[in-house]
């Protein structure tokens, strides 16, 4: 049985005053994640992923598709009791503490009442919010809220976790925690759905990812096999700072870096690289073969590369 | 668990009922405060306080005041009782707000003068009204002939001359101003004066309280017509046979009627002993001059609107 | 089942609690209160009608745009920001959440309504000096004004469940005010004839009838009111908010939160 299934799910808006407009933010989606795997769900901003996510969770009603999780309908009070939800850019009740947000959580998820304060201040250690217990939410900081909000996603011990941008809004080494507790879950034999833009993230920790653009599924696999079929790069670093014109019209990713350049160029433009140095004697350092980034892959399928990460993550 | 399908089950029965339920409610909490909101309407008895609290929505507070004031009249009416002290500050509180209500105008004239248990009786407040209606409407007609209506119940038949003079003068009075002018100054007591007054009030009003008023008020001139008629008969029937008649059969045999005589209702009229003549059913006949029977005492709760 | 609104209806009302808005409108009521009492002191034994008058109506009122605001914010508010999405993902059910909230905001405001009686009660107890059996007119005003409470709730809910907060609450006021003239408009309704009267009469049921639940003045002369209009006052409260409850659910079960 698969932890999630979706077959054919459509979600077509009606915009407009009269309604006259259509809007599809999602075509026709099939994809399965199998229990106990860290399925990424990526793409760029507005491709369809909170819109899918939205869907899973019952907040949003598809067109047309079928979709399960745990084998189970998606309106199912036993599968909710199963499954935690991180929504994008979390924004809790302003004047509760995150106490009392988690032990609201956790009545409401139906946890038993003895253990529940037990949990509740475990769970709030375990996230690092363990000083922050009796502040109100409304003083918290967007890391904070990040990690209140992963908090009460996983209070309930569920075994499929849902995360909308869990990385959003934290400093590298907030990251790097949520990073560590979603490879916890993992271990537990939990199943994460996790849906970002941050590529990085995806390649290091994801068994699977999905690909989504335009409301369209372009992709599914383990990133090994789909970024085997991207043609690979190669490095190439010599000494100095100039930059043949022959090179310069590759128009590749050619930097300075101290007192050598470096340049990335497709396995086939090495030789005239390497050509073009002889020619100018320039003093060759290394040649490198690069393994093709899901980046890599991203632009081969959807013709526009993603932003950088350094933008990203601030947005 | 509930599925989705059973909650709107549920929840589109519990709306209907429930609202169901609702309207059942309201009916039963009108019927228990009939005048429930007597106390607020009056709560604030100063027109000019009200006209400053309203904010400038006086008008709509004038619509709310006159619905209130229609629905008081018709429900003390339908139950009897017979008093209409609100009548008064109602209108009153009515016209401050909005002077230029006509209906307003025409309602007062009508029920303020009036006697219990008709109306409220009280002709003097009528005038006020009337008055202050022409002063805020000056080329309205309808005012005019509102306020020779009034002066023509109090039998001031001087001062509905001039009422209906002054209003023939408007540019687009009514012909029937002038004409009635004329009529009130010369025959002003008269039974065809009244059938004119009445007869013009029946055909142009669109109140229907007032219209049903209006048919009452021809339906009693016709009885007084038809009393005064058959006890002039019943008379000439003495001179010829040297007693009154007993009933009309007899009258009919002698060849002074025709038939059977029937008031405006479609009931018989009925002879008593010494020619006098009355009505066999006083209790759907307002305002009637003639033909009551003796020691007839009018019914408290009244019916401008019989069968007809 | 039970227990899930409970726990919705007791975070509802911690929530409002804690919102400082709550106490400006508390401190507001019983300011009315106290200048109930001057304005009493204007006239001669008028004291007692103007203190169960204007307190009573300053009762009214600022529970009305307390119950207007604290219930837009509690619902619309939380479908904007999304504190919702993580509630529905629980095994929650959308119509349990309607109920909790309803539960929720009309417990806060009966304890509002508790707090804002002491002022009228004490400025009574200020200008008579002592309770008279008519006293008890005022308690059956105010259990009035708790049921109009219960239904501008339900109404506040209802709107919260399709619109945007403000106009939510717009909606809810104009309700209030109409709902206020209800009588009148059945009134007029009856005036009217034809396609004209349906409509009217139509609408005159349909809107919540505040008329009936107002009571002030009566109390302020201090005259009894029936037990069977407190009996009809009651259930009509009840019946009217499950309906429009049940409305609410019918809506919010098929939206698409976005």
């Amino acid at each position: 049985m698969y932890a999630i299934e979706i077959e054919g799910l459509e979600k077509v808006y009606n915009a407009g005053f009269w309604r006259q407009r259509s809007k599809r933010a999602l075509r026709p989606l099939s994809l399965t994640v199998n229990p106990g795997e860290i399925f990424g769900f990526l793409g760029p901003n507005g491709a369809g992923k909170t819109t899918t996510l939205k869907i899973l969770m019952g907040l949003v009603f598809p067109t047309a598709g079928r979709a399960q999780i745990l084998g189970m309908d998606l309106n199912d009070p036993r599968m909710k009791a199963q499954i935690g939800f991180l929504p994008e850019q979390p924004y809790f009740y302003d004047h509760l503490t995150a106490r009392e947000l988690l032990r609201y959580y956790g009545q409401l998820s139906g946890m038993d009442a003895k253990q529940l304060p037990h949990k509740v201040d475990a769970m709030l250690e375990q996230v690092k919010l363990g000083s922050s217990a009796n502040v109100q939410l409304r003083k918290f900081s967007k890391g904070m809220l990040q990690r209140a909000g992963i908090a009460q996603a996983i209070l309930h011990d569920p075994k499929v976790v849902f995360l909308d941008e869990p990385m959003s809004g934290l400093d590298p080494m907030g990251r790097r925690e949520v990073r560590s507790l979603i490879e916890e879950l993992k271990a537990k034999g939990k199943t994460v759905f996790f849906s970002t833009h941050i590529l990085s993230d995806a390649e290091a920790l994801c068994d699977r990812v999905g690909i989504i653009h335009q409301g369209e599924l372009r992709g599914v696999g383990a990133v090994a096999d789909l970024t085997a079929g991207v043609h690979g790069k190669v490095e190439i670093v010599w000494h100095g700072s100039i930059v043949p014109a022959a090179i310069r019209s590759m128009n590749a990713d050619c930097r300075a870096a101290g007192e050598s350049t470096r340049i990335v160029v497709p396995e086939e433009s090495q030789d005239s690289v390497l050509e073009a140095l002889r020619r100018e004697q320039l003093r060759l350092i290394s040649v490198v073969p690069v393994r093709a980034s899901l980046e890599d892959y991203f632009v081969s399928q959807l013709g526009t590369p993603m932003k950088s990460e350094a933008v990203t993550s601030r947005s | 668990m509930i599925r989705s399908r059973q909650v709107t089950c549920i929840a589109s029965a519990l709306l209907v009922c429930g609202m169901a339920t609702a309207a059942l409610l309201i009916h039963a909490v009108d019927e228990l405060r009939p005048s429930a909101t007597l106390q607020q309407m009056l709560y604030i008895t100063s027109p000019k306080l009200l006209k400053r609290l309203s904010l400038g929505y006086d008008g709509l507070l004038a619509d709310i005041y006159w619905t209130r004031t229609v629905q008081y009249f018709g429900g003390t009416h339908s139950r009897g009782g017979g008093n209409y002290q609100l009548l008064w500050p109602l209108l009153n509180i009515t016209t401050q707000l909005d002077p230029h209500l006509i209906p307003a105008y025409e309602f007062g004239e009508t029920f303020l003068v009036a006697k219990p248990p008709e109306g409220a009786g009280d002709p003097e407040k009528a005038i006020e009204l009337v008055r202050h209606g022409i002063q805020n409407n000056p080329g309205d007609w309808h005012l005019y002939y509102d306020l020779a209506f009034i002066y023509y119940d109090l039998k001031d038949y001087r001062n509905a001359a001039e009422a209906f003079l002054r209003g023939s003068q408007l540019p687009d009075a009514h012909p029937f101003l002038k004409i009635m002018a004329a009529q009130m100054a010369q025959h002003g007591g008269d039974l065809q004066t009244a059938r004119m007054m009445w007869s013009e009030t029946y055909r142009t009003t669109h109140d229907k309280m007032i219209q049903a008023n209006a048919a009452a008020h021809l339906r009693a001139i016709q009885v007084d017509d038809n009393v005064t008629v058959l006890e002039n008969l019943a008379r000439a029937y003495r001179e010829r046979a040297g007693r009154f008649p007993e009933d009309f059969s007899e009258m009919v045999s002698a060849g002074l009627i025709r038939g059977i005589p029937l008031d405006p209702l479609n009931h018989p009229y009925k002879l008593e002993p010494g020619g006098k003549v009355v009505v066999t059913h006083p209790d759907d006949l307002p305002f009637l001059d003639k033909g009551l029977p003796n020691g007839y005492v009018p019914n408290p709760f009244p019916t401008l609107t019989p069968a007809s | 089942m039970n227990s899930r609104i409970f726990h919705i209806a007791t975070n509802t009302f911690r929530e409002a609690v804690r919102d400082r808005v709550l106490y400006n409108l508390i401190a507001f009521a019983l300011l009315m209160s106290a200048a109930a009492v001057l304005v009493g002191q204007i006239s001669l034994n008028i004291e007692r009608l103007v203190v169960i008058n204007l307190g009573l109506t300053a009762v009214s009122l600022f529970g009305i745009i307390i119950a207007i605001f604290i219930g837009i914010g509690l619902v619309s508010k939380e479908i904007d920001k999304r504190t919702l999405y993580t509630v529905l993902s629980r095994p929650v059910r959308r119509w349990e959440f309607i109920a909790g909230k309803f539960f929720g905001l009309s417990g806060t405001l009966a304890v509002n309504t508790f707090f804002m009686a002491i002022g009228v009660f004490a400025a009574l107890a200020y200008v008579s000096h002592h309770f008279v059996s008519s006293d008890l007119g005022v308690l059956v005003a105010l259990y009035f004004i708790v049921l109009q409470f219960v239904i501008i709730t339900a109404l506040a809910l209802f709107f919260s469940s399709f619109s945007t907060p403000i106009f939510s609450a717009i909606f809810a006021f104009w309700l209030f005010v109409i709902g206020s003239f209800a009588q009148d408009l059945r009134n007029f309704a009856a005036m009217t004839h034809g396609f004209t009267r349906w409509m009217a009469t139509g609408a005159a049921y349909l809107i919540p009838n505040f008329s009936a639940l107002n009571v002030i003045t009566q109390v302020a002369h201090g005259e009894p009111v029936p037990h069977t209009l407190i009996v009809l006052n009651t259930v009509y409260a009840l019946v009217y908010s499950m309906a429009v409850l049940s409305a609410a659910v019918l809506i919010f079960e098929r939206r698409n939160l976005k």
